[in-house]
């Protein structure tokens, strides 16, 4: 059937620039530029570039722009270009709309609307360049109290705990969904920086285990790659119950990027659909749950904390409750703009609450019911920078989990086609020509580049409250103040607005 | 030969009364003494403790014989175990397990074999529902449960690899049928052997129900003898009384043309 889709993007090349180099055919994998010989002249079709920029970036004489196809649809409020491309689409093929990355609609971004306090006069500011400043956390359940022996040693025994030299960790993402170079690009960043890398729900490949312990390794509802050598690799065993960009929903890897190594990593034959089913069949209600946490507490002799995962969204409180009361010693939230390698678009976006709301509600419920103590938080699904994460610690999370910003740090310019195999960025593929393009000695400096630079913010930003530790600003949200929101906005995120 | 409390009956061969302890307290006990070099393990009084045999790493493999009512996810992850139940086994037991045996002189519960991705369950009476649920095979591994009776609804959903056989032993032979609905719903891959009547209304979508072959008769003459020696019943018999049918996934990439973008 002939296709009525236009282009979304438009290549403009400036021929008089150009010198023939032909790096955007080679860099495209497209294949939207090729070289007529004839005419001695580079040409393209952009019927398939996906604006992701990587031949613009490597143009070594900048002779290309690539931008939004500005298109001959009358200008509509209601029907705007991204309503009619997709209906065509739809009615071309009569399947569901597949996407990548999170949400990008235009729903209300609380950071936005939150600002940080700063000391003035009556309480003095630090400057973490001349004081110690400590951005140090301890993920995992925390006593009720502390009894300590007459010669100072601890007499409480201490559940299990991991050690962070930042409140930020590499959000789930599975090799399969990204690539090997990817993967053990975020494995030595997390190693080098002292934080933690999670596995996804892909199984950890065998050569990068020996970062397990900084990996949070994860058990998924098809159970890929999870054996008792797996999850005993791992410094935490996460259960994924749920994912902010497609809440309710499971997995379909599909058969076609099932290789020769993920089939090994994963321990399923190659060529088969990788499913994850929408529910762990275990898992029905809280008590199976909890019955899942301590198998996974059984397989691992006690020795992990285990966390679990859920998507954002209506009754996150009550969930994070039940949770916590099942045995999970870390509840991790994923917000509605998380992002994913590939997920129906009508679920990424329209299901789930924005990890600001959920978080907020999330850390109140669990100290009126006084079992705060019990769990850590981490905050995942949305965050650009490191104020983002300043104010989610002070909302209450103990450490936020970052996808995204991992992802842009090594090259990744969101351009939303994860799920398509093709990443000519090498991130999200395994195409072997593509992935080997990113090379994990750059990729994981620009890496621990990005977690220096945010944590060395964070200290400013903490310095300039006047508080020199991470677990001062922790679920204090004196330090917030609202600007622009409504009445329940407000009593939501438990904040005043500004000037009150 | 029986002592109260546990402790080492001969070199390699350990007792433990399970009577009133916890599940982690009994695992602790059967995981030290595996570390201490047991080979088997025998669990007297046992009673709804969780999760037996999980613990059990990186020692083994071991034999731990189960005398008594053990509780949910028995072996659960285990790899290379081996397992007999002299009682009724409850929901979850094999969950995820990577190889070993495990020997149900009874009845099991639930999700039997859920995920399981090598090894052997077998089962002397029926099973519960979702049983064999997303079960994998990868490279020499192929997971097998054999079941003496019938079982509930969804058995085989979502089954990726290994081999069911339902035995239909449950009932008379001369009206073996069986009442669960959605068998193999989502499957794509592995096989179920089922003998007894069975509808096509009771299949899900994405199975097909065929005749076995000579290649076929040839696995379940493999694994029908084992069944019968782990419960001292008389092969032939087993084997004769009646025609299996052959259950298997008509693609197994089901969801193949669900996307556009």
């Amino acid at each position: 059937m002939k296709s009525y889709s236009l282009p979304d993007f438009l290549i403009e090349r400036d021929d008089s620039r150009c010198i023939r180099c032909r790096v955007c055919e080679r860099q495209c994998g497209w294949n939207v530029h090729s070289y007529d010989a004839e005419e001695d002249k580079m040409v393209h079709n952009e019927q398939d570039c996906a604006g992701c920029q990587r031949c613009a970036v490597f143009c070594p004489t900048k002779a290309l722009i690539v931008r939004p196809h500005p298109y001959g649809y009358r200008p509509n409020a209601n029907w705007t270009k991204d309503y009619l491309s997709d209906l065509k689409k739809q009615a071309e093929t009569g399947s569901i709309l597949l996407t990548g990355m999170g949400n990008d609609k235009s729903f209300p971004i609380y950071w936005d609307h939150l600002v940080l306090n700063a000391s003035q006069v009556t309480n003095p500011s630090i400057d973490p360049l001349r004081e110690p400043m400590e951005l140090r956390t301890y993920l995992g359940r925390k006593p009720d109290r502390i009894e300590v022996l007459e010669d100072g040693t601890l007499k409480t025994v201490l559940a299990p705990q991991i050690k962070l030299e930042t409140p930020i960790l590499f959000s789930a993402m599975s090799y399969g969904a990204i690539s090997f170079q990817a993967m053990e690009s975020l494995a030595r960043a997390a190693t080098e920086f002292g934080t933690m890398f999670n596995t996804g729900e892909g199984g950890l490949p065998r050569s990068l285990r020996k970062y397990g312990k900084n990996a949070v390794v994860q058990c998924a509802s098809g159970r890929f790659g999870v054996d008792l050598e797996y999850l005993n690799t791992g410094a935490v065993v996460e259960i994924k119950i749920g994912q902010g960009a497609k809440p309710g929903i499971g997995g379909h890897l599909p058969g076609k990027k099932v290789t020769d190594a993920i089939s090994e990593t994963r321990m399923i034959p190659a060529g088969t659909d990788a499913l994850s089913p929408a529910p762990h069949h275990d898992i029905y209600s809280i008590e199976d749950l909890s019955m899942l946490i301590h198998a996974l507490k059984e397989a691992t002799n006690y020795e992990k904390p285990i966390s679990v995962k859920i998507a954002a969204v209506h009754n996150a409180a009550a969930i994070a409750s039940g949770i916590v009361r099942a045995g999970a010693d870390i509840v991790a939230i994923d917000g509605l703009r998380g992002s994913t390698g590939a997920a129906p678009k009508s679920i990424r976006d329209n299901v789930g609450i924005p990890i600001e709301l959920a978080l907020a509600a999330v850390d109140t419920r669990l100290r009126q019911e006084g079992i705060r103590n019990q769990a850590s938080i981490i905050a995942a699904g949305g965050f650009r920078c490191s104020s983002d994460i300043v104010k989610a610690i002070a909302l209450g999370a103990d450490a936020v989990y970052i996808g995204t910003p991992a992802l842009i740090a090594m090259g990744c310019t969101v351009c939303q086609k994860c799920y398509s195999g093709i990443c000519n960025w090498g991130i999200c593929t395994t195409n072997p020509y593509l992935s080997k393009r990113l090379n994990p000695n750059i990729a994981s400096r620009r890496l621990t580049n990005l977690l220096n630079a945010w944590s060395h913010e964070m200290k400013e930003m903490l310095g300039g409250m006047g508080v020199n530790a991470i677990e001062s600003l922790r679920g204090n949200r004196l330090h917030l103040r609202g600007v622009g929101l409504q009445e329940w906005e407000l009593e939501v995120l438990g904040v005043r607005g500004a000037g009150r | 030969m029986v002592r109260s409390g546990s402790g080492e009956v001969g070199q390699s061969l350990f007792e433990i009364d399970a009577k009133g302890l916890p599940y982690v307290d009994l695992n602790a006990k059967v995981r030290a003494a595996a570390a201490s070099g047991a080979k088997k393990i025998i669990l007297q009084n046992v009673c709804g403790q969780r999760y037996i045999g999980t613990r059990v790493y990186p020692y083994g493999p071991v034999e731990i014989e189960v005398y008594g009512t053990p509780g949910n996810d028995l072996g659960a992850f285990i790899d290379g175990h081996r397992i007999t139940v002299y009682g009724n086994a409850q929901d979850g037991t094999g969950n995820t397990m990577n190889s070993g045996e495990i020997v149900v002189h009874g009845r099991a519960g639930d999700i039997l074999g859920m995920s399981m991705r090598g090894g052997e369950i077998y089962v002397r009476d029926s099973v519960g529902y979702r049983v064999g649920i997303h079960m994998k095979e990868f490279g020499s591994k192929c997971p097998v449960l054999v079941i003496g009776g019938t079982a509930q609804d969804f058995l085989g959903e979502y089954a990726a690899g290994g081999i069911v056989i339902l035995l239909g032993l449950h009932q008379d032979s001369t009206s073996p049928e069986h009442k669960m609905n959605f068998v193999g719903t989502g499957m794509h891959g592995g096989t179920l052997y089922i003998r007894g009547e069975l509808r096509p209304q009771q299949l899900g979508k994405q199975v097909t129900i065929s005749e076995v072959d000579e290649q076929d008769q040839q696995t379940l003459d493999r694994y029908i003898s084992k069944y019968a020696a782990h419960f001292n019943l008389p092969k032939k018999q087993l084997a004769d009384s009646g025609n299996f049918k052959k259950i298997q996934p008509t693609t197994k990439r089901p969801y193949g043309h669900l996307y556009t973008h």
